[in-house]
């Protein structure tokens, strides 16, 4: 009698781990597809791949697509470019953030509080499709708003050509369509500050920006430390849609505005060549990988709760 | 007293500063509204202003001539943006459901096998390779639909959490009492209670197909599959692309020249507007969402 109720029990357990497994079977045989094949797909970047021969009768070549990406410029170049941006991307972003954010917050729940967060999240919803052509009503060199209205026709600059100017160009198109969504993200962490303590701090007589700097700033530290932890882990991977949209395309801007995923792109696309393109693709994957663990590692150690895992 | 007109004034600085960033975020789109609606000479000599001195429907006009291939692209994207947010709801509830029930064996090992998409990936080349290769997908609305864009790990974990934080144990328990299986449980109870859920995640979702253009710029060289974000990258490269059939030609047979740079901001506006008007009903959801997404990550 014994025997059976625990056969019973066992085979109802069973059971139930086998529906709850068939569940989540079609969720995890798209991961097994779309993100496990493609990780174990990587040893292309060790062969001389051919579309003709396909993966597997492609002949080995071991490291030599590292070694001919290394002896180029362009490995330092992308490497170099993917760092500064996300660096800037880093540490202008979060000011931005936080400076709106603790706007905002005084705004509260006020209608023009609300129709502030609105206002600076539109531009995080619209495609970098359009971004580029919102840049390109702005800067295109014939009829681009700022040749025409800002600076007239006679001081023009052919902003698709000129390099020296898109470090600050990208940084500016990051911060317009990003900053907002990050400060309504900051501004979340402050509406989690106990209203007691500004109460108590405006009763002893401190001001509005003593308040910021003395309460609100410190108080947020921890979201920001976490915030730019999770950045520098992804601090190897770069908006696609950013440098390959809004600069057009043009060839003269490559030098500073050709990251670890154009050009991972372009080598595969445009220009058919796949051994350097996967070569800076593993070198990406494991870089990245890397970093995120090590990031991850930290946040967990300061906050486990803000841990990824 | 002192310290009210303090606040007062401390208000209204803050309120002049959010609406110099606010114009700052809206200015670029004004111009691109505009310039939609200026007269081509005008462009062509005075370049996208704020203040055009004359106007004209000139664009719209000839985007109505020449409406099937606007209309073709608008029904790609429609179909994918219903498609992969249904499918991708489907895909993500299901897979979070098993990681969140706490009597299942193999929770930890699930999320795991979810969270690892996080942390590394094999990168663009072996994908598309896999995709090409295998899948065969180059060309057809699969491409569209099925890479990347399905499946994150950060909208399973957020509905993980939802599940695991705002339904109880005891909840699962009682619907087993009554007899009801797992697949019973998951499809009569749970997924009616995680509306509040999957509407953000669903939400996103569908703002990323509607924005998305990568899929089709690896996988698709026929525009026939070209969604609006598609032919906008095409036309901003060859405005001509618009013309369909024949070049029409006026009377003294010349092709008619196309009023380009009008065209070109009037085909993003309407590439854009359907997230014109349903942001200002969903804004709520949307900063809601950016919220609850904030809690992890």
């Amino acid at each position: 009698m014994v025997i059976y109720m625990t056969k019973k029990r066992n085979k109802k357990f069973n059971k139930n781990t086998l529906s709850l497994f068939l569940i989540a079977l079609p969720g995890c045989l798209y991961l097994l597809i779309n993100n496990y094949i493609p990780i174990m797909g990587i040893f292309v970047a060790f062969k001389n791949y051919s579309y003709a021969k396909g993966i597997w009768d492609s002949p080995w070549c071991g490291f030599s697509n590292f070694k001919f990406l290394f002896i180029t410029n362009d490995a330092w170049t992308i490497t170099r470019n993917t760092l500064l941006y996300n660096l800037a991307f880093i540490v202008l972003g979060t000011i931005m953030s936080v400076f709106l954010a603790i706007l905002l917050h005084e705004l509260g729940e006020q209608l023009r509080g609300k129709f502030f967060q609105s206002t600076l999240l539109f531009p995080h919803l619209l495609s970098w499709v359009v971004t580029a052509y919102l840049v390109y009503a702005l800067l295109g060199s014939s009829n681009g708003f700022v040749n025409n209205t800002l600076l007239g026709k006679d001081n023009a600059i052919d902003w698709y050509s000129a390099k020296a100017y898109w470090p600050v160009i990208l940084v500016l198109v990051y911060l317009w369509k990003n900053a907002g969504y990050t400060a309504i993200v900051y501004m979340a962490g402050i509406a989690g500050i106990d209203k007691e303590i500004f109460e108590a701090a405006q009763i002893d007589g401190a001001g509005k920006v003593k308040q910021i700097f003395s309460i609100t700033l410190p108080m947020l530290r921890p979201t920001v430390i976490i915030m730019t932890l999770m950045s520098i882990g992804r601090i190897f991977y770069s908006d696609f849609g950013l440098f390959y949209q809004v600069p057009m395309n043009s060839g003269a801007l490559f030098q500073v505005t050709q990251t670890i995923d154009t050009y991972v792109y372009r080598g595969l696309m445009e220009q058919g060549n796949i051994a350097m393109s996967s070569a800076a693709g593993v070198y990406q994957s494991m870089v990245g990988f890397v970093l995120v663990v090590l990031a991850n590692f930290i946040v967990k150690k300061k906050d486990p709760e803000n841990a990824l895992f | 007293m002192k310290s009210m007109s303090d606040e007062k004034r401390f208000r209204l600085i803050v309120t002049i500063i959010l609406t110099l960033f606010s114009i700052v975020a809206l200015f670029p789109m004004i111009l691109l509204v505009v310039a939609s609606f200026t007269d081509e000479n005008e462009l062509i000599t005075h370049g996208y202003q704020i203040l055009p001195r004359k106007l004209s429907l000139e664009a719209y006009s000839y985007m109505v001539k020449q409406a099937s291939t606007i209309i073709r692209a608008y029904l790609v994207t429609i179909g994918t943006t219903i498609a992969g947010t249904a499918l991708s709801i489907f895909l993500t509830s299901s897979i979070a459901y098993p990681m969140a029930r706490k009597n299942f064996k193999y929770r930890n090992a699930l999320s795991f096998f979810v969270y690892f998409t996080m942390l590394f990936n094999g990168g663009l080349v072996p994908q598309y390779i896999m995709w090409t290769t295998f899948f065969h997908i180059k060309n057809t609305y699969f491409a569209l639909v099925i890479p990347n864009l399905l499946m994150t790990a950060f909208n399973i974990f957020l509905v993980r959490n939802y599940y695991s934080n705002s339904l109880p144990e005891a909840l699962f328990e009682a619907a087993q009492l009554d007899g009801a299986s797992e697949f019973g449980i998951y499809t009569k109870v749970v997924f009616p209670l995680s509306k509040p859920v999957i509407a953000t995640v669903g939400l996103f979702v569908a703002l990323a197909y509607w924005n998305s253009w990568t899929n089709a710029l690896y996988y698709v060289t026929d525009p026939k599959y070209f969604g609006i974000q598609n032919l906008l990258m095409r036309i901003m490269k060859n405005i001509e692309y618009l013309r369909t059939g024949a070049a029409e030609m006026s009377a003294e047979g010349q092709a008619v020249t196309l009023p380009g740079n009008s065209i070109r901001m009037a085909l993003a506006f309407v590439g854009i507007l359907p997230i014109v008007i349903i942001y200002p009903m969903l804004q709520k959801y949307f900063i809601k969402g950016v919220v609850v997404g904030a809690v992890k990550g």
